[in-house]
């Protein structure tokens, strides 16, 4: 059995962690953490030659198709490219982090937690290398149960609030996207006669521009609450505030992804003519462009500082979709690297404030001041993590957002201009609260006597340090592994984007039930 | 064997799971008449064994039929009767099972309560299986008179009482609909057996059109009285919030889906040929059920009461099966209630286990920190819940998605979009129970100690729950045979339209 190159790799990726879950849910409370760390440990290493033994060249591999419902289509169908590669990489390397992170956070109910942390991680592989319409659906809604109870019983204080207006507005925009999707499986029954929810037999289907607008809506929905595009960002802030670290962690390092990688994956390829459509591109763009530099304005005057970087979230998130709806190779691929330097600062971030509460039990950038006195060490981090976040050249954050930068300006020069103004509001939002919380007088004297990063703590950042500066001095690596499947996707979209069926006659446009009930009248 | 009911054996063979049921129920009253004579409390249990073994009886005696055809009766020989059957016999067995600690608990112990039980199975599946609407409204009255009873069944309760009172008033007006409709509908077409009716209406020899109107009118709102869609739900909630809780259970699975499949066969087959005068009745049922019952749940602060919304919400997504009206409207609609059985059975069987001597423990707050307390307990009902909302892992979201086909093959994109919109709606309810279960502490350490599920209930709770989840990972079996079940319900009406109504 050649493991990497077959499907059992991403099989494994999948349901490894589904069977820790079942795991740490019955071994002895003291010992589920342990059992989740080593869950962690064999996931990434299991996941990390897929690295070097993926080939650019060769498009979508590790692939499998089975059927599952037979009778519906329904097929047990996965694949990677250069598209899911960095997302699966990226998920299994944040698993052990946020274990470790969670090591002494986390007191109570510890089984439970575990459990649900690794049966997460199995929703979230799923959606990543799904070929499959149902199984990508199915994936993407049972992973919004785990993170609800994370959110919801592990959480702060309004921690319910947070975990319902969380599932509700997912649960929302899915919903719509599923009836797209059943929509595409008729369409596509009632052409080729065949029952089928296959990725590449939905890329096919001939729709008319009305048809390609509603079904493009119903999945930019979905995808746009997930990422979260402004105006439908409202829900973040709460979860990532209630949320433990782990919860924020993995929220912002991979969750929000599911919307941008949605995108790329599904809503452009599959409507290519509504989703490249002059005004389509032009509403995404400005809304990608009003996100960044309203959160950006929003994020400098929270005095809460999970608040805050959760609101810069929605700045970078903008980044990604204004590349991605920049459609050329640069917008794309800066669009790409920028959610992988994302997946990396902002949960160093998230990390570092988990510490810094388990230290204080406060979120409060007032009630910092002068760490870099007492905790050298930890402030070093949080400085070097904040200026990764800004996109300090050098930094990962710096070649994507320069990247989206680029290819934006080719298309629409006065937006990027704009966006780029966020780049500096980036440094506004950031540098002052870090200014507080690590350089200011060291006035109380709770700050004095907290312990610096234990070893624990400096595993969990050290490998996030090293990431962002290598993609951010070398990104070709990278780079050259999403080319080609970025390319082919441009070239596919932009092929497909002419192919518009014309609209034809409503009566033979209809399913032949109704054509059928038609003629009995 | 084929029967062709020219001679009354026929009627013995092709009745022959009701006939073995009914017997069986008598012999069971007459075993309690014994025991009661020695007085023996341990030999109670007996009682309800026995009734289950009737139930198993009855099961293996529609296994057989499923070897067996016919045409031409007062009564089906069909796949879509053997499916209904099946789904009506565990929802009994289902009931019979979660009520034997009930019954303790609340001193009523007796014999009849299994012996009603029984016969009211006995109707539904006649109802179920009537190709005549003479029989079917025996059928009816059989199942509705033994439901009246075992709804007061608890004497002391004044509210057991009430419920009774209500469901016994409305359930008789919705009788009387149902037999004025039957009457009119023969009065313009000069017979009540379904057949002959899909073949006088579908040829379109209606001498008196507004007759039959009047009369299909008066059937569709007796069987939304049956099965509690809105605006015909209101006895709903309180007869099941009153009854005994086996017994709501049973009314909210059995007697649904018994009053479902009348309804199907009557409306989609018979009136087949008036598809496009009721599909619009319906299509106003199921959305105006589907928004309405789940806004009201979402105002309800009993977990029973609740889930007594829920059921009549759920009688909004079949129906939009029913509307769809083709083969895999019907399919799935069988489909769905299986899956609909399974998980409001077990609901109601957390329902009961959650209780502490004879107070049951309904409100929302009863539920706080259920979950980790009584994790098992706890996560059963988290898996009803999240199939009744429609969750993916769940049979639930399966059943839905069925429905959700049948409506767009149907062409019936806004129901199927209100119908997601509804679900949407449900959530919220379905889960505030399990926000309640998992994220409210619960008021002490041990609030949740001792809860008495007994043996019966768990296993009733854990082959629903397994049920459920198996509807979704491995559905192709249940789904071949409803499909295969409803194959012969359009046969009928392709042959007079000479069309198929599936895709």
């Amino acid at each position: 059995m050649d493991f990497y190159g077959s499907h059992w790799v991403l099989t494994f990726l999948i349901f490894f962690p589904l069977a820790g879950a079942v795991v740490a849910a019955l071994v002895p409370e003291r010992l589920a953490r342990s059992v989740a760390l080593g869950v962690g440990v064999i996931e990434l290493l299991v996941a990390l030659p897929l690295f070097w033994t993926f080939d650019p060249a060769a498009g979508m591999q590790n692939r499998i198709d089975v059927p599952w419902m037979a009778d519906w289509g329904i097929g047990y169908r996965l694949g990677l490219d250069g598209i899911s590669l960095f997302m699966v990489l990226l998920t299994a390397f944040l698993l052990p982090l946020t274990v470790l992170g969670s090591w002494s956070y986390i007191r109570d109910r510890q089984r439970a937690f575990y459990a649900m942390l690794l049966g997460l991680t199995t929703g979230v592989v799923g959606v990543f290398v799904a070929l499959d319409m149902f199984l990508f659906y199915v994936f993407w809604e049972i992973m919004l149960i785990p993170m609800y109870f994370l959110v919801g019983v592990w959480g702060g204080k309004e921690r319910i609030y947070a975990a319902v207006k969380f599932f509700l507005y997912t649960a929302f925009g899915s919903l719509l996207m599923l009836v797209a999707i059943l929509y595409l499986y008729f369409k596509a029954q009632g052409l080729t006669g065949e029952a089928t929810f296959a990725y590449e037999a939905f890329l096919a289907l001939p729709l008319t521009f009305t048809e390609q607008a509603l079904l493009f809506a119903g999945f930019a929905l979905a995808f746009a609450i997930k990422v979260p595009i402004f105006p439908f960002h409202t829900w973040l802030p709460h979860a990532h505030v209630q949320a433990p670290t782990a919860g924020s962690v993995v929220l912002a390092g991979v969750l929000l992804k599911m919307g941008t990688y949605g995108f790329l994956r599904f809503a452009l390829p599959l409507f290519p003519a509504a989703a490249l459509n002059e005004t389509t591109v032009l509403i995404f763009m400005s809304l990608a462009v009003i996100g960044i530099v309203y959160t950006a304005m929003v994020a400098a005057v929270q005095p809460n500082a999970k608040r805050l970087v959760a609101y810069t979230s929605v700045a970078h998130l903008g980044f990604a979709i204004l590349g991605i709806f920049a459609f050329n190779l640069q917008g794309i691929q800066g669009a790409l690297l920028l959610m992988i330097a994302h997946g990396l600062s902002t949960p160093m971030l998230f990390f570092l404030l988990g510490m810094m509460y388990e230290r204080r039990h406060t979120y409060e950038i007032a009630d910092y001041g002068g760490l870099a006195a007492s905790v050298p060490i930890l402030s070093a981090m949080l400085v070097f993590a904040a200026l990764a976040t800004i996109g300090l050249p050098g930094t990962s954050g710096f070649v994507s957002e320069f990247l989206v930068l680029l290819g934006a300006f080719q298309t629409h020069p006065y937006l990027a201009l704009i966006a780029a103004t966020g780049v500096i509001f980036a440094a506004y939002y950031m540098l002052p609260p870090l200014q507080r919380i690590v350089f200011n007088a060291l006035d109380r004297k709770e700050n004095r006597v907290i312990p610096d990063l234990n070893r624990r703590e400096l595993t969990i950042l050290v490998p996030l340090v090293a990431l962002i500066i290598w993609i951010g001095v070398y990104p070709r690596p990278v780079l050259d592994r999403m080319e080609p499947a970025v390319s082919q996707l441009i070239h596919q979209v932009e092929g497909g984007r002419m192919v518009v069926a014309p609209p034809t006659d409503h009566a033979a446009e209809r399913p032949p039930v109704a054509a059928a009930d038609e003629e009995r009248r | 064997m084929e029967l062709d009911f020219q001679t009354s054996v026929d009627y013995f063979w092709a009745l022959l799971p009701e006939i073995v049921l009914s017997l069986w129920a008598m012999g069971v009253l007459l075993a309690d008449v014994f025991q009661k004579g020695s007085r023996s409390e341990a030999s109670r249990p007996a009682i309800a064994w026995l009734a289950l073994a009737g139930i198993a009886a009855a099961a293996v005696a529609n296994v057989w039929l499923m070897t067996v055809t016919g045409t031409g009766g007062m009564i089906a020989v069909d796949g879509f009767r053997i499916f209904a059957n099946f789904i009506l016999l565990l929802a009994a067995a289902l009931a019979i099972l979660v009520s034997m600690g009930y019954l303790d608990r609340h001193a009523m112990n007796r014999g009849e309560f299994y012996v009603l039980l029984m016969f009211a199975v006995v109707g539904m599946m006649i109802l179920a299986s009537a190709q005549d609407l003479i029989l079917l409204f025996v059928g009816l009255e059989l199942m509705s008179v033994a439901i009246y009873v075992l709804v007061g069944f608890n004497r002391r309760d004044p509210r057991s009482g009430e419920a009774a009172l209500k469901y016994f008033l409305l359930g008789a007006f919705a009788s009387a609909f149902l037999l004025y409709g039957i009457a009119l509908v023969f009065g313009a077409t000069g017979t009540t057996d379904l057949a002959l009716l899909a073949e006088t209406i579908g040829t379109g020899v209606q001498d008196a059109p507004l007759l039959l109107m009047m009369g299909v009118g008066l059937l569709a709102v007796g069987f939304a009285f049956k099965v509690a869609a809105m605006p015909f739900h209101v006895w709903t909630p309180d007869a099941y919030d009153g009854a005994p809780t086996p017994i709501t259970a049973l009314m909210a699975t059995g007697v649904k889906a018994a009053a479902f499949a009348a309804l199907l066969r009557v409306f989609a087959v018979s009136f087949g040929g008036l598809h496009e005068t009721w599909v619009v009745a319906f299509w106003w049922l199921a959305a105006l059920t589907m928004i309405g019952a789940n806004l009201v749940a979402l105002t309800q602060g009993s977990v029973k009461r609740m889930l007594a919304y829920s059921s009549i919400a759920h009688a909004g997504y079949v129906l939009v099966a029913v509307v769809a009206a083709n083969a895999v409207g019907a399919a799935a609609f069988l489909f769905y209630l299986l899956v609909y059985t399974l998980m409001t059975a077990g609901a109601f069987g957390i329902v009961i286990a959650n209780a502490r001597g004879d107070r049951e423990r309904v409100s929302l707050e009863d539920y706080a920190g259920l979950g980790w307390q009584q994790p098992v307990m706890a996560a059963a009902f988290a898996i009803f819940l999240l199939s009744l909302a429609g969750f993916p892992l769940t049979g639930g979201f399966i059943g839905k998605l069925y429905i959700l086909r049948a409506a767009l093959a149907a062409d019936q994109v806004p129901l199927a979009v209100i119908l997601v919109m509804a679900s949407l709606i449900s959530y919220f309810y379905y889960l505030r129970v399990v926000i309640v279960m998992y994220m409210r502490p619960a008021p002490a350490a041990d609030t949740h100690a001792g809860l008495t599920a007994s043996r019966p209930l768990q296993v009733a709770v854990g082959v629903a729950a397994i049920g459920v989840i198996l509807l979704f990972f491995a559905p192709a079996m249940v789904l071949d045979a409803a499909q295969g079940s409803v194959a012969g319900l359009f046969i009928a009406q392709e042959a007079l339209f000479g069309l198929s109504r599936g895709p």
